[in-house]
């Protein structure tokens, strides 16, 4: 690469060019052809957000079935298509695309980065989100959403005991989701190995990171389990196979152990993105570095390597040897252990606070803590054998889950809009209407989903559409269903906060938190092509650099935060500029030294191409059109060709 | 409607903490056992979490100088070591509660298990007893004291068996035979349910577990046998016979139609409605609704009505009522 020297940075000449260079036009096929990391990560949390609200009535509909017992107003059918819809959207259609979007706003500012490393994939990985998603919510026009659970256990999804198409929108929607999931994770490693900026060496990394760095890898290596599962699904559904069919020599057993050996590491992929964003809203609001940095890292990656590990407490009642059983139980309680260090750090973190800061996003942070608590708690109860066999499948686990999952995705992640949304919109939320937001949703949380713990020791199991009266459960149900509506409240909040800040709300400097990563170092919102001048960084929190040495009050630290300061007169090597077309740096993995300059791809309308004609394919195999089919096959692959096809520069 | 006369006959809720077995009841102290230590465990943790909140309370909005943490002494030995020893004895108490929880071990003098088959149907259980000759649904009888040996399989989709109040779940699981153990400690009538999502009855899918001391199991197992002995003749004797010819003719023709699985609609699923309302109460007009419309009562289920004129119900519900 080159290493000659630019002298004298006119700052305003480069700022105009790299506009050029960058600028998306705003134009429709501006629209649909963007590859901006930032466009594509605010479309990711507001479809996601979206979906969140589908699931959320879905919630609603089901609490207002079970308000009270022997309760008509489903029937059993709709019932069961309420919550495998609610579970699958949850899992698989927010919660892990919510923090995709998270990570892909902000991974290549964390890192000082332009782009992603394959901004056309991301922009494929988006579309292919939505139009699953899309796809999957198709079902319910024709009344044949899936009804078998987010975990459709066969032989109930077998076309035996499932003839419609239920079941086969579940597979097919899902088996399109994690193309897309595949090439988003893919992307995350490739961009956080390489694409650091000089001087982020992997000890200086930002937690943020390592968490979405492991739950990338986790996704590479437990999603072909459930690719496998759902191809064996179809393929005894439509071709007449018996891989599950235990009369013919398959074993019904089999889709478990597939489905929990993607799903348990998946539980994790949807919560530590999650710790990662905590671990960096935490620290900003006690003005101090987290406590344990190193530790916290180690804790996120063998998290993620324990969650392989565990799968099988799904299963303790299936009949499994007491010594696989035990094995299991003794793994599902050590993987608390790395999430009792993160806790800890936390907790030291505000023990040792130079300030405590309550905004919103702090408050958050605490009752995402509480939850945290008690979810994981509860985890270490089911983890014990003989409990579980009591608590499994009953509303036990319901409420185990919920606190995990409300806890440790969406408490996070409603504090990470908090925080981060003054980024990418220029405009703060109410902190007023937040603490509103924040109280009445953490009320309505516990309401809900605390009874249930008792309701599932009474003997209430999962997924009944309805039940007896007088079991004991029904003022606890009653309590439940009133909690839920005071959830929906609080998340009506939210909104109601989101449209005012985007109607109305405060400007934002670019650190109104005082934060200390490098996104904070840009404009709010930040410029199409990120940072004019390529930062460097020499420490864990570039931003407080200054902060830590002068120990400067906070709030005049934020009005001017060191590093937009560019030194616009000093000699700069040009690495750090890079104006000529889409271009950034790429270093090394280990010390992030400079190593090559990575030219990006301009927007192109083949990723959503290449989407549309998966969806095609989809469509074709769901109605068994085979002509279709063939159709699909051949847009898809000329949808590759047209996408791969060489620049001309390759030709010239 | 019926099902909310249910409780008239159980012995309180199904609840896993008010066992009535000795083993569910150390399920029970485990349970318990570890709400203890995780009460403990929360409000310490929040302790922790209040405590520089509070401390804090109302300090001027300025920084404090950085303050020196012992990171080894937050993270290693407050977030890795303490929890390290609070699991290593919660999995202590777990293993010590699940040697425990084996089955009984065949002493020389225990009296021989009473066996006992349970068949997961969607939405019904069919029990028998082999030992005994009787073929049953819905409801487990079992003799006090004495220990009974469940063996599990499933006719159709996997179920789980659940009887809070005597022990854990086991999964019921096709192709794959589970087994169990019960053994009631009290004369008394518990509620047992299907725990694993087997399509749109399962809420519904539930069953009696009948504890009675040894004598009147005696009695109960000769009447059922002789119930059992004829049948055939007894169905063709009246209503029975339309009803379950109907039925057959029905089954075939839905078999047909929809290509779906179907139970075999003879004996065994008659004396399943029978106990079925015998449980819930016995108000004929119960029995007479379920057999002329079981969808309404249940919405989904794969019985199909029987059209039968008011007389031929009368019959029927009359037969049912003679099996007992």
């Amino acid at each position: 690469m080159a290493t000659g020297v630019v002298e004298r940075v006119d700052l305003a000449a480069l700022t105009d060019r790299l506009q050029e260079e960058w600028h998306t036009p705003r134009t429709l096929y501006g629209w649909f052809a963007t590859v901006d990391h930032k466009e594509i990560g605010k479309r990711y949390l507001v479809t996601a957000f979206l979906f969140l609200l589908f699931g959320g009535l879905e919630a609603a509909a089901m609490r207002t079935q079970l308000a009270r017992p022997e309760s008509r107003l489903f029937s059993p059918e709709a019932y069961d298509q309420l919550f495998s819809m609610h579970g699958t959207t949850m899992m698989f259609w927010y919660a892990s695309p919510v923090l995709s979007g998270f990570s892909n706003y902000l991974v290549p500012l964390l890192i000082g980065s332009r782009d992603m490393a394959f901004p056309r994939m991301n922009a494929f990985a988006y579309w292919a989100f939505l139009l699953s998603g899309l796809f999957v919510y198709a079902s319910f026009l024709g009344g044949a959403a899936p009804h078998g659970g987010w975990f459709a256990y066969v032989p109930y999804t077998s076309v035996q005991y499932s003839p419609g198409l239920n079941m086969d929108f579940y597979a097919l929607a899902l088996l399109f989701l994690t193309i897309s999931t595949t090439g988003g994770a893919v992307n995350f490693i490739v961009t956080i190995f390489k694409l650091r900026c000089p001087g982020m060496s992997v000890s200086r990394m930002p937690l943020m990171l390592w968490s979405t760095l492991t739950a990338s890898v986790s996704m590479i290596f437990a999603l072909p389990a459930l690719t496998a599962a759902l191809i064996f699904l179809e393929l005894d559904r439509r071709f007449g196979t018996h891989f599950y069919e235990p009369t013919l020599g398959g074993s019904a057993l089999l889709w478990q152990h597939l489905f929990w050996v993607f799903g348990h590491p998946w539980v994790y992929i949807v919560i530590l993105p999650a710790t990662g964003m905590a671990s960096m809203m935490i620290p900003t609001f006690c003005r101090r570095p987290i406590v344990g940095h190193t530790y916290v890292a180690l804790a996120t990656v063998s998290t993620g390597i324990i969650g392989f590990g565990v799968w099988a407490h799904h299963m303790f009642a299936t009949g499994m040897p007491e010594l696989s059983a035990t094995f299991f139980s003794a793994a599902s309680m050590a993987v608390s252990i790395p999430s009792g260090m993160q806790v800890l750090a936390w907790l030291g973190t505000i023990w040792s606070a130079r300030r405590h800061v309550f905004a919103t996003p702090m408050l958050f942070m605490l009752g995402f803590i509480v939850l945290f608590v008690i979810g994981g708690i509860s985890g270490v109860m089911t983890a014990s054998v003989p409990f579980d066999l009591q608590a499994t499948d009953s509303y036990f686990v319901v409420a185990h889950l919920h606190y995990v999952l409300v806890g440790i995705n969406l408490f996070p992640a409603l504090a990470a809009f908090y925080f981060w949304m003054p980024k990418m919109t220029g405009r703060m939320l109410s902190e007023r209407l937040g603490k509103w937001n924040f109280w009445v949703l953490f009320t309505g949380v516990n309401l809900a989903f605390f009874p249930m713990h008792v309701a599932g020791l009474r003997g209430m199991p999962r997924r009944v559409y309805t039940y007896p009266a007088h079991m004991g459960w029904d003022g606890l149900n009653m309590v439940e269903t009133i909690g839920a509506y005071v959830t929906v409240v609080g998340v009506l909040l939210f909104i109601i906060n989101v449209v005012l800040s985007l109607r109305s709300g405060r400007r934002a400097t670019s650190n109104p938190w005082g934060a200390s990563s490098l996104e904070w170092s840009v404009s709010s919102p930040p410029p199409e092509y990120n940072f004019a001048v390529l930062p460097t960084v020499s420490g864990r929190d570039p931003l407080w650099e200054e902060y830590d040495s002068l120990s400067r009050p906070a709030a005049e630290h934020a009005r001017n935060p060191a590093p937009t300061r560019i030194p616009a007169s000093s000699e700069l090597p040009d690495w750090r500029v890079l104006a000529d077309g889409r271009e950034t740096l790429d270093s090394t993995i280990l010390d992030a030294d400079p190593q090559g300059v990575l030219r990006l791809p301009s927007e192109t309308l083949w990723p959503l191409g290449l989407a549309l004609a998966l969806t095609a394919l989809f469509s074709a195999l769901l109605f068994r059109s085979p002509v279709w089919t063939i159709a699909g096959t051949v847009a898809t692959l000329a949808a590759v060709v047209g996408w791969l096809w060489p620049t001309q520069e390759f030709w010239t | 409607m019926a099902l909310a006369q249910v409780r008239a006959i159980y012995d309180g809720a199904p609840s896993a903490l008010a066992p009535v077995a000795t083993q569910a009841a150390r399920l029970a102290a485990l349970g318990w056992a570890m709400i203890v230590v995780a009460t403990v465990v929360f409000i310490a943790v929040m302790a922790i979490l209040l405590i520089p909140l509070w401390r804090r309370r109302g300090a001027p909005h300025t920084d404090s100088p950085p303050a020196d943490v012992n990171e080894v002494g937050w993270v290693v030995y407050g977030g890795a070591a303490v929890p390290a020893l609070i699991l290593a004895g919660i999995f202590v108490l777990t293993l010590v509660t699940l040697r425990a929880s084996d089955p009984p071990s065949d002493a020389p003098h225990a009296p021989r298990p009473l066996e006992i088959q349970v068949i997961g149907h969607q939405w019904w259980w069919g029990v028998r007893y082999p030992q005994y000759d009787i073929e049953s649904a819905d409801e487990i009888h079992l003799p006090v004291g004495r220990v009974a040996r469940i063996t599990l399989m499933s006719n159709d989709v996997i179920h789980s068996f659940w009887v809070p109040q005597l022990a854990g779940k086991t999964d019921v699981i096709p192709g794959r035979v589970n087994t169990t153990w019960l053994r009631a400690d009290t004369v008394g009538v518990w509620r047992g349910t299907c725990a694993e999502y087997c399509g749109m009855q399962h809420a519904h899918m539930a069953l009696s577990v009948i504890a009675e001391p040894g004598g009147a199991f005696q009695q109960w197992a000769r009447q059922s046998r002789a119930a059992a002995t004829a049948p055939v003749e007894r169905t063709n004797a009246g209503g029975g016979a339309d009803l379950c010819h109907a039925m057959r003719r029905l089954s075939h023709r839905e078999r047909n139609a929809g290509g779906r699985a179907l139970w075999t609609r003879s004996y065994t699923f008659c004396v399943a409605t029978h106990n079925r309302w015998r449980n819930a109460s016995n108000v004929r007009g119960n029995v007479a609704g379920w057999i002329e419309n079981p969808d309404r009562i249940k919405p989904g289920t794969r019985m199909p009505a029987v059209p039968l004129n008011g007389e031929q119900l009368v019959a029927v519900v009359a037969y049912l009522e003679s099996l007992k």
